[in-house]
């Protein structure tokens, strides 16, 4: 073989993350977030990538699992990612307005969405 | 209600979206987990690989160094835009359950878990429905109807799964979108009347 090994999953998880080793635990593969607007300078080229796929976005979102598939990421690495764009300020979590609604009103509303299905 | 992909090509979920939930199709190996998930998502399903290092078990290992290998499992999951404020996100599971942290990652904080079974092959889902209940995660069973394979009575399946009286049990077509809804709609009517055990944080 000549020339450095490429292969990115050669890289550890923590060069990509710069440092952050552990994903917010409220942070997780089905988690949506949108682009913010904070300063990008100094970003690593992961970071800016998954910043990239926000370029297009419109104000939508995008779950870790979606990034973690556009991206060809291990989602356990975009976990850690994604909770370090949003201490950073750059990628936020949408939020309701009734935000603090117990969680049986989740699954309430995904009964209700599913019934309309069919 | 689901928008058009972007220039990149990429499906945005739609601004508005203020809360997403998650369910897990679970199953063992062949049990048309990713067939159901292409069907009922409203999205082209996508796939994501996360790599895993495993101490595999070495037969004459003389010099007792462990030996690892390193397995990239693949995980399929949609996306059904549920109203204009929810999104609900579907996750094939591997096969095996052997990969722990993945499915603690998949699990975790799910409403709960679709078990896929088929008939021919029951045995094969012991294992996840042990690594259900481990995990404290509530589960609903669907057999999926393979054309070919012999239909039992669903209370014989029940036995033969060794289920609880209160875990659902039902049946769908996996490479039917309204089926598979069905089976979903099954699964979260349990969850209702349970009281949702999942929905409490575990330690």
């Amino acid at each position: 073989m000549s020339g450095p090994r490429r292969d990115p999953d050669l890289v550890r998880p923590y060069v990509r993350t710069e440092g952050r080793v552990r994903a917010d635990p409220d942070v997780r593969l089905e988690t949506v977030v949108l682009a913010a607007s904070g300063p990008r300078e100094g970003l690593g080229a992961d970071a800016r990538r998954v910043m990239g796929l926000f370029a297009h976005s419109r104000g939508g979102g995008l779950a870790v699992a979606d990034i973690a598939a556009a991206l060809e990421f291990p989602p356990s690495t975009v976990r850690i990612l994604v909770s370090s764009l949003i201490d950073d300020g750059l990628l936020t979590r949408p939020v309701a307005a009734d935000d603090d609604r117990p969680q049986t009103d989740l699954l309430q509303e995904v009964l209700r969405g599913l019934r309309a299905l069919v | 209600m689901v928008s058009a992909p972007s220039s990149d090509g990429l499906i945005h979920v739609p601004p508005g979206v203020t809360r997403s939930a998650k369910i897990v199709i679970s199953g063992s190996f062949g049990v048309g987990k990713t067939t159901f998930v292409g069907s009922v998502s409203q999205v082209p399903p996508l796939r994501m690989e996360e790599r895993i290092t495993e101490a595999s078990a070495g037969v004459d290992d003389l010099a007792r160094t462990p030996h690892k290998t390193t397995t990239t499992v693949g995980m399929d999951f949609g996306r059904l835009h549920l109203s204009d404020a929810l999104v609900l996100y579907l996750f094939g599971t591997p096969g095996q359950g052997r990969f722990r942290p993945l499915w603690e990652g998949l699990t975790e904080g799910a409403l709960g878990a679709l078990v896929l079974v088929d008939t021919r092959d029951l045995e094969a889902s012991f294992e996840i429905l042990a690594l259900h209940e481990e995990q404290g995660t509530p589960y609903a069973v669907a057999v999926n109807l393979f054309d070919g394979a012999p239909r039992y009575d669903l209370d014989e399946i029940r036995q033969a799964l060794d289920l609880a009286a209160h875990t659902p049990l039902t049946t769908c077509d996996a490479r039917d979108s309204t089926s598979g809804v069905l089976a979903l709609i099954t699964l979260c009517e349990y969850l209702t009347d349970a009281h949702a055990p999942a929905l409490e944080p575990r330690p």
